[in-house]
């Protein structure tokens, strides 16, 4: 690129001066999303979703800070708390369902944008380290769902945290005194709820500065594009300004309008009935399921019983509950891994035409993982639910080694520009 | 650079593992410290004073009728109270040869054995087990079902089937009479 330097009519005004002089901060921004940050100049909308999962994380930001001000971490009034919030307090049910919504769309917008890497081997030398770290961001977005949704203590908020911190008993020997330690008490109790209250409002802050490291790797690289082709020159690339903020603020008008039309036609469309009912420790709800973003990890648990095919290896070193824990984090920390795992030299799937295959067949798999989290586990659900799972760990561990050996790639274009100039095939 | 203090270079190898050494001990030392000032912080996350005053419940037996039960609370925890039939407590007994996950004797679970008294939490992920009340599901062996994943239990509270790896476990508690427990 030409040597731009910065000398819009912005960068002249004095009082900007002064502060670019003493830090940096205008040229800072310039590089990181404005004309100074050269873009790969062939970025289709699947790459719209980073920024939508950062307008998320905002929107969830804001609306539960007011939130707070509104909210009781207490056993005997979080209920009452929340419902005042919907009835009472003015424009209140709009931020209750901005923020209750907000997780559904924040975590939708992560998916896509977790599927994208993976179509486009986003992963790849050198974007490494980028996508552990998107792995922990993902894995910090589940903690602080999980121990959000037990705020407003329903039944299901009640219940699923009992479920779910009753996971770590699984543990030999510590296990016991690790769920004491964890809930602060003998149930799960008011000891719980303030902690996780407090960790609420902790935990969206350190995704903050995930989110900050995740894009300070990629700007050290700067982005793969749906070719996998590295740049090769100014001829690749366009400023990041305007031509992709203007493109990603095209996606997020159209993320809002999907998104505010749950939030005023459908606002409990991805919720449970019975979180509705106050938490009561004598009854469990009949049927308790975890909101859908958490459905693949709990089908993956679920799956693990002393008739699973890949239990038998283990059974001998643990129980069926303890292997279904440990499948459960593992299918997510595994991703982190994919890096590894993925033996093929060509990034993206457009010139890999087995994996293509095997791509869609992973994120089917991982739907019907969700349909099984989703029943309850009986019939034909628990035999899906195990080849399911079987299929989900022999895509990581198996296919995706295998096949980059195996596969015969087509030919990559030379240059981001090539692939428009002279079509490939 | 003149304004900056520079070692003399005949020192430099001597000073340097002396350095080292001093470095990486202070670095340990400080690291354990800070390490183990840290159980302060997770040791108050354990339950508190107040929570573990030990809470105890008595119980009045004589209004449960044979074939009845009923739920008391005991340390939060809901106790299931069952004033078992002369089949249940036969059906519990012919069990002891069956095949058990868990093994454990009828015998061992009862103080008399009548009363069947223990703790209603199922031991896979915590659910409360079905079959105390009249018309629910007592599952495939006559005592206790958890709709949570499926576990069955039987007369004697043992677990027979499903994901849970325990028998439901029996508290401590006492005869202070024929027709009271205490319960902790
Ligand atoms: C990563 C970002 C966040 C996610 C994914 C998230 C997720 C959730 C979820 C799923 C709920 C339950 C909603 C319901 O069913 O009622 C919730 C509730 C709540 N959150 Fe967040 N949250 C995030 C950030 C925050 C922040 C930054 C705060 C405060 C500073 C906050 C404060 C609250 C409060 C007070 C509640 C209880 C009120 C209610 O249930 O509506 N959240 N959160
Ligand atoms: S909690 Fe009872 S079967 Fe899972």
């Amino acid at each position: 690129m030409s040597e731009q330097q910065p000398t819009s009519k912005f960068m002249q005004n004095g009082v900007v001066k002064w502060i670019e002089h003493r830090m940096p901060i205008f040229s800072f921004i310039d590089h990181s999303v404005g004309s100074g940050y050269p873009a790969p100049k062939n970025l289709n909308y699947w790459w719209n979703f980073g920024s939508l999962a950062g307008l998320a994380l905002i929107i969830m930001i804001v609306s539960g800070i007011v939130l707070v001000m509104h909210y009781t971490p207490h056993t005997t009034l979080a209920f009452n708390s929340v419902e005042r919030i919907m009835r009472d307090v003015n424009g209140g049910w709009l931020i209750r369902y901005l923020h209750m919504n907000g997780a559904s769309f924040f975590f939708i917008a992560v998916y896509i944008h977790i599927f994208r890497g993976l179509y486009f081997g986003s992963y790849k030398y050198p974007r490494e380290l980028l996508w552990i770290i998107g792995v922990l961001i993902l894995l910090a977005m589940m903690a602080t769902a999980f121990m959000g949704y037990v705020l407003p203590w329903g039944q299901m908020s009640y219940w699923g945290a009992t479920v779910i911190t009753n996971l770590f008993s699984a543990i030999p020997v510590v296990g016991e005194s690790l769920v004491t330690l964890l809930w602060g008490g003998f149930v799960v109790d008011n000891p719980t709820l303030n902690r996780f209250f407090s960790l609420h409002y902790l935990l969206p802050f350190v995704i903050l500065g995930l989110v900050i490291m995740h894009i300070w790797a990629l700007h050290t690289f700067g982005s793969n594009n749906p070719t996998g082709v590295d740049v090769k020159g100014p001829q690749d690339t366009i400023p990041f300004h305007p031509y992709f903020t203007i493109k990603d603020l095209y996606g997020m008008g159209v993320f809002m309008l999907i998104f505010l039309f749950f939030v005023f036609f459908a606002p409990n469309y991805f919720g449970e009935a019975d979180n509705y009912i106050p938490a009561d420790s004598l009854a469990t709800p009949p049927h308790i399921v975890p909101e859908w973003y958490f459905l693949p990890s709990y089908a993956i648990l679920r799956a693990f019983t002393n008739e699973f095919i890949l239990y038998w290896p283990v059974s001998w070193l643990m129980t069926a509950k303890l292997a279904g824990v440990i499948a459960m984090f593992g299918s997510i920390i595994l991703l982190a891994l994919i890096p590894w795992l993925d033996t093929s030299k060509v990034r993206s799937a457009r010139y890999r035409p087995v994996y293509k295959w095997f791509f869609w067949i992973f994120v089917l798999d991982w739907i019907v993982l969700g349909m099984v989290g989703a029943h309850p586990a009986e019939g034909i659900w628990v035999v899906l639910g195990q080849v399911a799972t079987t299929y989900y760990f022999a895509h990581l561990l198996v296919i995706l080694p295998i096949l980059g050996v195996l596969e015969r790639p087509l030919a990559t274009p030379e240059s981001i520009s090539a692939s428009v100039t002279q079509p490939a095939e | 650079m003149s304004d900056t203090a520079s070692t003399p270079p005949s020192a430099e190898i001597d000073e340097q593992t002396r350095r080292d050494f001093l470095l990486v001990s202070t670095a340990t030392v400080g690291a354990v410290g800070t390490a183990l000032s840290l159980w302060p912080f997770v040791n108050s996350l354990n339950p508190a004073a107040d929570t573990l005053a030990l809470a105890t419940t008595e119980v009045n037996l004589a209004p449960i009728a044979e074939g009845q039960s009923i739920t008391v609370v005991w340390q939060g925890k809901p106790v299931f109270i069952r004033h078992r039939t002369k089949a249940e407590i036969e059906q519990a007994k012919a069990d002891d040869s069956a095949a058990l996950p868990d093994p454990a004797k009828d015998a061992d679970r009862v103080i008399k054995p009548d009363w069947l008294v223990m703790v209603g939490v199922c031991t896979h992920l915590g659910c409360i087990p079905l079959g105390q009340k009249e018309g629910e599901p007592k599952g495939d062996f006559g005592g206790w079902f958890c709709p949570c994943h499926g576990s069955h239990y039987d007369t004697s509270g043992r677990i027979r089937k499903g994901p849970a790896p325990l028998n439901l476990p029996v508290p401590t508690y006492e005869f202070q009479s024929d027709t009271q427990v205490k319960i902790g």
